[in-house]
């Protein structure tokens, strides 16, 4: 069972502000699922490798310049994405600490 | 002559014989996007203006004689791809007015190739579920009934195409997102081999998971979209070098000689009779073709889901942790008072239900004390599962299976249920696991409540489920074909 307290931890772990009624929604929703993936607890995986990744690939290695994409696409495209105001090439979002 | 109900090669050589311009034929498609997305609501944005002007553009192309196989051809995009200067939402609050400065790797490709983009397409939001009802704008419909899902995510994708509003479409498969839209409306869903098509510029759901394919009115088609789709991409690092072959070669080979696996699991509890029998019922086709049947097994499939249940929200939640109202997107009503508030308003407004979940599904398995139990244990999981797949494929060729146990639920029905709707892709998160290839193909039709059919009208159509090893794509458009060279069931329409 994922508590009401257990979801509001998550959801500020993951940033997300939810409401009372959420937060009790959520909790059973959650622990129904969580529920169902004990299933795996049956499966032996003494001695199995994780897997990350399916077609074998390795360390994919590049050269570390700043490109274009291919696309043409310069900061200041990526930039203009923002909401928040754009300064000196830098998005200028609320403070991180307060005073 | 009605253009819009054209396969895509017909519609190809009609176009290079000047049976008909693309201008006409986009005209035609937006004739009845008009009169039919109304009640559908396949598109989230139509692009009408910079569709027509691309027509003529295709139109000067051909006329010079020059011109691909898709040159002219009006397709549709679900909405996570993103298209250069075109509004790309994922179907989330939280992008509702996201421009992309640049195109993604597959949309270039179509674009070099002359296609016309007639709009994007409704998803889950951000290709999370199995209905397109966890979509900021709303469900798309079955063309079958409009009063059930088309499936998801890529159901606006699906709609379009069964409805005949787009030659083709692309989508996105994590856990079955190509194959089960599909089946519901009846059109054809490739899901490639992991890596075969670049997912730059396309947003991630599940990284290890994702691919993208297209939705298609033939088997042939898809195999022509393939062609171009396909192949490595420097901007996608886990696209391996593997030549692409010519996916028409073969395509007419026929299916004689070849070994079909029919897996055990894929045949028991939960199934629909329907179902069932449209199966069944394809692999008699398949043995009259002169294919051997084995029965097979497939030990590993039930825990699948659960396995999937926790990586792929694992990989969700680390890559949706970019959108928080910052780079991208849009700002809270309710900006706060520092940069922490931001996230919290940003997220919690601008996230739906369903991805709230997932996110905080994903963060809580991968939180410290619980990653070994249920992150790793999955991850362990899904190499059993792939081990199952290579023992199967050491006996047979390809595998038959249904794509959902049941068909297209109404619309509504499982909203408050999410784990009973992540059943119903109990037999196509397997072969995400896997990282294989398989194809929806078109087999029949159902009852509603998932009975036999008796071609009574407002049946459902139901798809067969085409399984290959990695790279087989190839293969499956051989046997895919050849079943539609000897059934009609790809040609219903409503």
């Amino acid at each position: 069972m994922l508590s009401e307290e257990e979801v509001k931890h998550i959801a500020k772990l993951a940033r997300i502000r939810l409401t009372d009624a959420e937060i009790k929604k959520f909790s059973t929703q959650l622990t129904d699922i969580l529920e169902y993936v004990k299933i795996l607890e049956e499966v032996d995986v003494t001695n199995v490798e994780p897997t990350s990744q399916v077609t074998g690939l390795k360390d994919v290695m590049r050269e570390d310049v700043v490109g274009d994409g291919g696309n043409s696409v310069i900061g200041a495209d990526l930039l203009k994405c923002s909401p928040l105001p754009v300064q000196n090439n830098q998005i200028k979002v609320k403070p991180v600490i307060k005073q | 002559m009605d253009l819009t109900n054209l396969t895509l090669k017909e519609t190809s050589e009609g176009l290079k014989s000047k049976k008909f311009s693309s201008v006409d034929l986009t005209k035609a498609y937006f004739e009845r996007i008009k009169k039919l997305d109304k009640n559908l609501h396949a598109y989230v944005l139509e692009t009408e203006e910079q569709a027509l002007k691309d027509a003529e553009n295709a139109d000067k192309i051909l006329t010079s004689g020059k011109g691909s196989a898709l040159t002219g051809i009006p397709c549709a995009l679900k909405d996570n791809f993103n298209t250069k200067g075109v509004r790309t939402t994922c179907c989330s609050r939280i992008l509702e007015n996201f421009i992309p400065p640049y195109d993604a790797t597959v949309v270039k490709k179509l674009k070099e190739a002359g296609v016309v983009i007639l709009g994007k397409t409704n998803s889950d939001e951000f290709t999370c579920g199995g209905s397109t009802e966890h979509s900021c704008f709303g469900p798309t419909s079955n063309p079958w009934d409009v009063s059930r899902v088309a499936g998801g995510s890529s159901g606006g994708s699906a709609c379009a195409v069964a409805a005949d509003m787009a030659t083709f479409a692309l989508g996105t498969d994590t856990g079955g997102s190509i194959r089960e839209p599909a089946s519901f409306c009846g059109c054809v869903g490739l899901k490639v081999t992991y890596g075969r098509v670049s997912r730059s510029g396309v947003a991630s759901f599940a990284s290890s998971w994702d691919t993208i394919g297209p939705l298609a009115k033939t088997v042939t088609d898809a195999a022509m979209i393939l062609q171009v789709i396909a192949g490595h991409d420097d901007f996608d690092s886990t696209t391996p070098n593997i030549p692409v072959p010519d996916y028409l070669k073969n395509i007419d080979k026929g299916v004689k000689g070849l070994k079909i696996g029919i897996p055990k699991e894929y045949f028991s509890e939960g199934i629909d009779v329907g179902v069932r029998e449209v199966v069944m019922n394809a692999v008699k086709e398949y043995e009259k073709m002169g294919a051997e049947i084995v029965e097979i097994s497939l030990p590993m499939t039930k825990y699948a889901v659960a396995a999937y249940y926790i990586a792929a929200p694992a990989e969700l939640s680390a890559n949706l942790a970019r959108f928080d109202g910052i780079r991208y997107g849009r700002k809270p009503q309710n900006e706060g008072e520092d940069l922490l508030d931001y996230y919290f308003a940003a997220r919690g407004e601008g996230f739906g239900d369903e991805i709230k979940r997932r996110i905080m599904i994903g963060t809580y398995v991968l939180s410290a004390g619980y990653y070994d139990a249920y992150y790793k244990k999955a991850q362990k999981v899904r190499t059993l599962i792939i081990k199952d797949f290579e023992d199967a494929f050491k006996k047979v060729d390809v595998m038959i299976t249904p794509v959902a146990p049941i068909p297209a639920w109404k619309i509504g029905e499982k909203m408050n249920d999410p784990l009973a709707m992540y059943l119903a892709d109990a037999f196509t998160i397997p072969i995400n696991a896997a990282g294989v290839p398989a194809m929806s193909v078109p087999a029949g039709f159902v009852k509603g409540d998932g009975g036999v059919s008796n071609g009574a009208e407002g049946d459902l159509p139901v798809g067969i489920q085409i399984i290959g090893p990695q790279f087989s794509e190839e293969l499956l458009f051989q046997v895919g074909h050849a079943y539609q060279k000897v059934t009609d069931w790809h040609k219903k329409r409503n």
